[in-house]
């Protein structure tokens, strides 16, 4: 019966009807999804602006139906900052990789944390630079085979890998910072909870958010889209425990 | 009564651009310009803005580009080796089609140089500095109230072209103390928020997009085009140029900013002796005021360029003339400032007595 039907799933409102250009088995579908599905839930679609990283997610400012700006390698965390504090009632989030954002943007992303101005980061962590070719990145596993670490990852040519999460939970700045991982259903759905608490934790004025998500990247890994979600769960997981690491009082 | 005050350039440079608007400020302290990011920090939130230090020069300029974004009036400054840090986001925001304003207080270079004062980031003012094909205006005020007014029109043409406008001045400039008179304030209440801006779409039916990529070659030359043609434009219709008793002149020096100020006792003193000397003074050094000096062919038997450079300004002089008028250089580099009878004698030492 017609009248007895009810919409379960829908593409978000904040969702451009477009198709993306990322790979089969890439998880930045996955992520953009939660953040369109959070936007529209939250009500923010008037007031968001995203900052977009060099990076794969280069091009996200064209799949969503909000104001976006395209950041320079590593300074999205800067561009925000600015973006905020000419309009403090936005919402304002950045999305970066690895590279963009542990490495070539890692004194941006530490003050911004430190500074502790609310506005969230979604931060994708799938162990190398996926857009140039799959090169070491910051957080590529010891042993991990990259297309400069052939021989794979040591500590004595390449040091160690850097967890962000961790790291960043050591300031006063921050409100919220979890990890996530986006390999399955149940995983996913506590990611967009962790997403809700971090986009919370701006909209209420408390602080700085961060989710780091633990992501697949199965062209450069060399592996079909489930082993690549097999990989997270037996080899970066271990490595990079999910959980949160901070959550100050208000966030929820 | 005389609206006057005493106040140092840094200083009054830095309520210059708060009274052309500007009402955002990030920047990161270096000598020898300390004294205006100071001053914005104290200043910026009495009259509703924001300061913000930042964690590097490369954080300052990243910062500027989002509030850029914001459709507000906002600047950095900083001093030659920080402004080298700014250059990757000066491209951006160049190939964003946004505004804003950028002082350097040049110092003797290269690398970490010294704190002296120096004209040696010319090159990297007015030919380029960061990746691809962009300009900016660039202003060289010579004095402290010519840089209070001028920070209007930076502010100004920068909304109006989407562009970014450099000031370009030196410690000198910045250091000393001469009496300012604010004579223009904008009321930022009527600065309204451009359509383009990436403020929230609020009802808007659209979402705003600000980006430097485009990825198609062919839509990347398009935007190149429309990028060119607005430099074009200025080219036409912002150059500026002071003539410096030139009515009379057979001589010019060709200076700006500090070297400018002292090459006007040096015209003094050569004009005492008898040799018709005058002064041209690019205002802008981009648009170079080429048209302006190319009307002296015919009229001057020779020009001295002056600057705390090697060889930079002079390259823009030798493109305007093509040697239609003999060209002598005469400069000094790491913050070496020469005095009023130093460019006497190497105008006398190149052009003889000038008669």
């Amino acid at each position: 019966m017609a009248e007895q039907m009810k919409v379960i799933y829908e593409r978000p409102r904040s969702w451009a009807n477009k198709v993306t250009h990322y790979c089969p088995g890439c998880t930045h579908g996955v992520a953009h999804r939660l953040v369109a599905e959070l936007v529209d839930e939250m009500g923010l679609v008037d007031k968001t602006i995203g900052v977009w990283p060099v990076g794969c997610a280069v091009l996200g400012y064209d799949y969503f139906n909000f104001d976006s700006v395209e950041a320079a390698h590593g300074r999205a965390p800067a561009m925000a900052t600015g973006i905020k504090v000419t309009n403090p009632d936005n919402f304002v989030f950045t999305y970066q990789g690895d590279g963009d954002l542990a490495s070539i943007g890692m004194a941006e992303i530490v003050h911004a944390a430190a500074r502790g101005w609310p506005i969230t980061v979604i931060f994708i962590n799938n162990g190398n630079y996926g857009m140039t070719g799959g090169q070491m990145a910051p957080t590529t596993l010891l042993g991990q085979k990259t297309t400069t670490s052939p021989l794979g990852r040591t500590p004595q040519a390449n040091g160690f890998p850097i967890r962000v999460a961790e790291m960043l939970a050591q300031l006063d700045g921050p409100a919220y910072i979890a990890r996530v991982s986006l390999d399955s259903p149940v995983n996913i759905r506590k990611a967009k909870s962790a997403m809700r608490k971090a986009f919370n934790a701006q909209v209420r004025g408390i602080g700085f958010s961060l989710v780091e998500c633990l992501s697949t990247c199965p062209t450069n890994w060399k592996l079909t889209p489930v082993e690549s979600m097999e990989r997270v769960r037996k080899e970066v997981m271990p490595y990079f425990p999910l959980g949160e690491f901070k959550v100050v009082e208000g966030v929820l | 009564m005389s609206d006057k005050v005493l106040m140092k350039g840094a200083e009054a440079l830095a309520e210059g651009a708060i009274q052309a608007g500007c009402r955002y400020y990030f920047g990161y302290p270096i000598t020898p310009q300390n004294e205006t990011p100071e001053y914005m920090s104290r200043r910026l939130p009495e009259v509703g803005g924001r300061f913000v230090q930042a964690e590097s020069e490369v954080a300052s300029i990243n910062m500027v580009y989002g509030a850029a974004c914001a459709g507000v009036r906002v600047m950095t400054s900083s001093s030659s080796p920080g402004i080298s840090l700014m250059q990757e986001g000066i491209s951006y925001i160049s190939g964003s089609n946004v505004p804003c304003v950028v002082m350097n207080a040049m110092r003797g270079g290269p690398g970490l140089g010294n704190i002296a004062p120096a004209q040696a980031d010319y090159f990297q003012a007015v030919k380029g500095g960061g990746n691809g094909d962009y300009k900016r205006i660039v202003f060289a005020p010579s004095s402290i109230q010519e840089g209070v007014d001028l920070f209007v029109d930076a502010f100004e043409l920068a909304d109006k072209y989407r562009m970014v406008v450099m000031v370009i001045v030196d410690g000198l400039i910045g250091q000393m103390m001469e009496p300012v008179e604010f004579k223009t304030r904008i009321d930022v209440s009527t600065l309204k928020t451009p359509e383009w801006a990436t403020v929230g779409r609020h009802g808007r039916d659209h979402a705003n997009i600000i980006t430097s990529l485009t990825l198609d070659a062919a839509g990347l030359e398009q935007w190149n085009l429309k990028l060119q043609a607005k430099y074009a434009q200025v080219e036409l219709t912002e150059s500026r140029i002071e003539e410096y008793q030139m009515d009379d002149a057979d001589y010019a020096i060709i200076a700006y900013g500090t070297m400018a100020r002292i090459a006007k006792t040096t015209i003094r003193i050569a004009r005492a002796k008898g040799i018709k000397l005058g002064l041209l003074r690019p205002i802008t050094v981009w648009p170079f005021p080429a048209k302006q000096i190319q009307t002296y062919v015919g009229k001057l038997k020779g020009t001295l360029t002056v600057e705390l450079a090697y060889r930079q300004l002079f390259e823009d002089v030798q493109l305007a003339l093509c040697g239609k008028i003999p060209l002598g250089w005469y400069g000094r580099g790491g913050g070496v400032v020469p005095g009023p009878q130093e460019i006497l004698a190497a105008f006398e030492e190149q052009f003889g007595k000038g008669r």
